[in-house]
């Protein structure tokens, strides 16, 4: 019985609340390598699953944490609709709940929104074990501190996320793939040349030699603005961007520190040693490097963005951007605010909280 | 006399002059910059939801980032609670100045500080106007998304304190989506970045709790917003119904289609008709209810998708469907909606407008509910929709003069809210708490919620002294507020004091 799974799920937290025991929480422990290492015992949300609102003419699905993010596209996609933040995930076990965590996503985007953006509500257990609701099921909701969109990316040290409403959109009728060879710097021009145009454009990737331009929508709209843009149709196909986003090309195959480096989209190229992959129209860049992480952390510093260590052999350092001053309060007073014992996923994000 | 009131619970006691700010206040601010005087404070004790008043006991015009710091830190040391203002367009009370606290108005700092096209993006001081930051950016082919009706008036720093949306909304986002980075001072003067230049940031999204915090975690003293390309076309379509049940029918078909209109907007009977008398949009009086319906996008975008939403329009019964042949024509359709509030503002001396959300498939019973209640207290409803995110904004229609008209529509206002949560929606889309929707968070929210929400703030304003009796009620007021709902004999919270 579903009610069981969340009656379970809420008996141990407070478990661990009265025994002061941090927990792990874990969906399908896809995203394992993500973040710092922990200790905790682990309480999975596998189990809680289903999805348990779904009116395509609203837009809007809510399933339950543990369910399978496969599970949900499939079912969105019966209904020609999306998940338009486009979620990587990294093995089929992959479940809603650590999605919302991980905050990820994938090259739509910049074009269509982030998974924060399309989270609309969430039920989750706080770090007092008490069941809790916030947002809701309607496109606009104002009532409240939006709790819901904070979850996003927490990596799960806020609370054990149980429901997750999600705003959806109807899957594109037609896409395409355009290709570039470009330098480096006159991809990151060009990139912000074709984003700052009124095109149908979903997509804006390139590898240090190939600029790969996604264009989606109706299918007039797509073939006309193809032929605008002009570029090579044969180099890729969609499968590309299924590829990237899964981390399944060549370049992410090597067994070395990936770093994670978010900036303003059109920043020159950073001054630091090693292989670039560029997506979200150059805001988000891939690097594989053995540069010490304090130089990668200032350089994106400087350049207004952050880093982090996204599949790197030490764990037990700092993986996400350090934080300082009033900011860095502000993160801990939250932790605090929704987790006073300190018992989910310790370390997970930073370390000392 | 309003119903809504402030509560003991809700409120900062202290003992300070007001002489002392002022005086301090004067070592750093230009004498015009800080009013005391009744006559000069008398434009300041409402925001747009002028039903609601309070002389303010001292209102602050600062100029600089370094003239706020200095004005926070001295009530912070004092204990002296703080209200930021934008342009007072706020339609919740949320700029609802206090008896003992200093109303902090932004409208001076109102310079665009950067335009970054190649990153689309811009930099504005929080008083900068919402439109004023389109028009700035129009030369570039790019715009700032949200809308709202108030756009000519309203600020930034208000729009990302409420939260704002407008007729854009289902396809291009609230504020939350078109905000990068703020920086805010908070209650005891420090200054923060929250967010960056990048698409996502360090640490947790504080980001989105800034944004609809309605002026009680921090002071926003500069705003980064997105930019987005001016899209190459936009068409517009007007469906006139015979039946209010049929036209949401047609919202729904056409979403259900995979269609996402840049805005798609109803309206009933009485807004149409308040709306022809005001501005003669052109649209059809005797219609029982009309949709508004804009694509836009690529030229081939926009043409494939108008054909398909005018053969929606005309299979879900549309007994007229006219596509505006002109920019002008389409202006003028977009400017009978946006006058809804004002044109119902001639048409009675005095409205209030709800503001609650509902889940679509429900918009044709939550409808018949409102005409219900319409009746029941003998006060007229004219409906606008922002119908293709279902949030509703009934304007009830009053005369403050007729003894006990603005309690009954304060009444009728409160039932529409409770069933819209009762249909599992929200009492707000779009306009905020502030004051007015205090009471009916206690049915929204659960105490633990609240709680959180409170733990929340804490994190932010350990002291509470940001707008404090706003957006949050205490469990003391949810308790008093159950008293006087009292189901099967019981009273709520009988743990707690009553005040
Ligand atoms: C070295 C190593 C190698 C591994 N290799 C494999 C492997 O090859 N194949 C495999 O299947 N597994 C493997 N695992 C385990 C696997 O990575 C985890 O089970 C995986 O993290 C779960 O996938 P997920 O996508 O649902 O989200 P998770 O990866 O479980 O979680 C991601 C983040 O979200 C948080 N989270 C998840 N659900 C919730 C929720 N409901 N509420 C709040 N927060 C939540 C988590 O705490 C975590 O911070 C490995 C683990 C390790 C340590
Ligand atoms: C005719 C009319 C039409 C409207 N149409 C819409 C609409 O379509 N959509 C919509 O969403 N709203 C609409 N509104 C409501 C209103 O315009 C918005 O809420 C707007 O964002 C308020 O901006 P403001 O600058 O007037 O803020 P104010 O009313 O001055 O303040 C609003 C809230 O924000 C806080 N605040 C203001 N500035 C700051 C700051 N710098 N830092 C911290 N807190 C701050 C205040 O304390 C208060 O709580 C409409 C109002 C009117 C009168």
């Amino acid at each position: 019985m579903q009610e069981t799974t969340e009656a379970i799920l809420q008996q141990a937290v407070r478990h661990a609340v009265d025994t002061k025991t941090p927990v792990n929480i874990t969906g399908g422990n896809s995203k394992a390598f993500l973040g710092r290492e922990l200790d905790g015992v682990p309480l999975s949300t596998c189990a809680h699953q289903g999805i348990l609102n779904y009116h395509p003419s609203e837009l809007i699905i809510t399933a339950r944490a543990g369910t399978l993010l496969s599970a949900m596209e499939q079912t969105l996609a019966e209904h020609g609709q999306m998940l338009a933040f486009e979620p990587p995930y990294f093995a089929d076990t992959a479940t809603l709940g650590g999605t919302i965590a991980c905050g990820l996503s994938g090259p739509r985007r910049p074009f269509t929104g982030s998974a924060r953006d399309f989270v609309l509500g969430c039920k989750l257990i706080n770090g007092k074990a008490e069941i809790v609701s916030f947002g809701g099921e309607v496109i606009k909701n104002v009532a409240g501190y939006d709790v819901a969109r904070l979850m996003a990316g927490a990596m799960g040290t806020l609370g054990v996320l149980l429901e997750v409403s999600l705003k959806v959109l109807p899957l594109p009728i037609l896409e395409l793939t355009s290709c570039f060879e470009l330098e480096p710097s006159d991809a990151i021009s060009k990139m912000a040349a074709l984003a700052s145009r009124s095109l149908p454009v979903s997509g804006l990737s390139y590898d240090g030699r190939i600029l790969y331009v996604r264009l989606s929508g109706s299918e007039k709209a797509v073939k006309v603005s193809a032929d605008k843009i002009g570029g090579d149709a044969a180099i890729a196909d969609r499968s590309f961007w299924r590829q990237l986003n899964e981390q399944h090309l060549d370049f992410f195959q090597e067994d070395m520190n990936l770093w994670r480096i978010v900036v303003p989209p059109a920043t020159a190229q950073l001054d630091l040693a090693g292989t670039w992959f560029y997506d979200w129209c150059g805001g988000l860049r891939w690097l594989k490097s053995d540069e010490p992480a304090q130089r990668i952390f200032a350089a994106a510093e400087k350049a207004q963005g952050h880093a982090d260590l996204f599949k790197g052999k030490d764990r037990r350092g700092d993986v996400f951007q350090p934080l300082t001053g009033t900011l860095q309060q502000l993160n801990r007073n939250i932790k605090r605010a929704f987790d006073p014992a300190g018992i989910f996923n310790p370390n997970r994000l930073y370390r000392d909280w | 006399m309003i119903t809504i009131q402030p509560h003991a619970s809700e409120t900062i006691r202290h003992q300070i002059d007001r002489m002392v700010l002022i005086k301090e206040f004067k070592t750093f601010l230009p004498q015009a910059s800080i009013i005391f005087e009744k006559e000069a404070l008398k434009p300041f004790e409402c925001d747009g939801l002028s039903a609601y008043r309070c002389l303010p006991w001292l209102v602050v015009l600062p100029e600089t980032i370094e003239q706020i710091q200095r004005i926070v830190r001295f009530c912070y040391q004092l204990d002296v609670p703080v209200v930021a203002r934008g342009a007072g367009t706020g339609l919740a009370g949320g700029a609802m100045p206090l008896a003992n606290g200093v109303l902090l108005s932004l409208a001076k700092l109102n310079r665009m500080l950067e335009i970054d096209i190649a990153n689309r993006l811009a930099v504005v001081q929080p008083g900068v106007r919402n439109l004023a930051i389109s028009q700035a950016v129009a030369p570039f082919g790019l715009y700032y998304a949200p809308d709202p009706s108030s756009q000519i008036a309203c600020t930034i720093g208000g729009n990302v304190a409420e939260n704002s949306g407008g007729v854009h909304c289902l396809k291009y986002g609230l504020t939350t989506h078109n905000i990068l980075r703020v920086k805010m001072l908070t209650m005891d003067g420090e200054l923060v970045t929250i967010g960056s230049h990048g698409l996502d940031s360090a640490g947790l999204d504080l980001l989105a709790l800034m944004v609809g915090s309605e002026g009680m975690l921090g002071i926003i003293v500069e705003v980064t917003v997105k930019l987005l390309p001016i899209p190459e076309k936009a068409k517009v379509v007007l469906a006139a119904f015979d039946d209010i049940e049929k036209a949401g029918q047609a919202v729904a078909e056409i979403i259900a289609a995979g269609l996402i209109p840049a805005g798609l907007e109803m309206m009933d009977k009485a807004a149409i008709q308040a709306v022809e008398d005001f501005i003669h949009a052109g649209y059809p009086k005797n219609a029982e209810a009309i949709l508004l319906c804009e694509l836009d996008g690529t030229r081939q975008q926009v043409e494939e998708e108008l054909d398909k939403a005018v053969a929606l329009l005309t299979d879900s019964g549309a007994v007229e469907v006219k596509i505006a042949q002109s920019e002008h024509e389409r202006q003028k359709m977009w400017a009978g909606r946006k006058s809804a509030f004002p044109a119902a503002g001639r048409m009675s001396p005095d409205y209030y407008c709800m503001d609650g959300t509902i889940p679509r498939r429900f918009l044709a019973e939550m409808l018949k509910n409102i005409s219900g209640l319409s009746e029941k207290y003998g006060l007229a409803v004219a409906n606008v929709f922002h119908a293709g995110d279902g949030n509703l904004h009934p304007l009830i229609l009053y005369n403050a003069n007729h003894e006990g008209e603005l309690e009954k529509a304060e009444q009728l206002g409160g039932e529409i809210l409770k069933l819209s949560v009762e249909l599992g929606g929200t009492i707000t889309g779009e306009h905020g708490v502030g004051v007015e929707k205090i009471n009916h968070m206690c049915i929204q929210f659960a105490d633990n919620e609240l709680t959180q929400f409170h733990a929340v703030k804490s994190a932010f304003d350990e002291k509470g002294l940001l707008n404090p009796g706003k957006a949050v009620p205490t469990l003391h007021r949810c308790a008093e507020f159950g008293a006087m709902h009292v189901h099967h004999g019981e009273v709520a919270h009988p743990e707690l004091d009553r005040f």
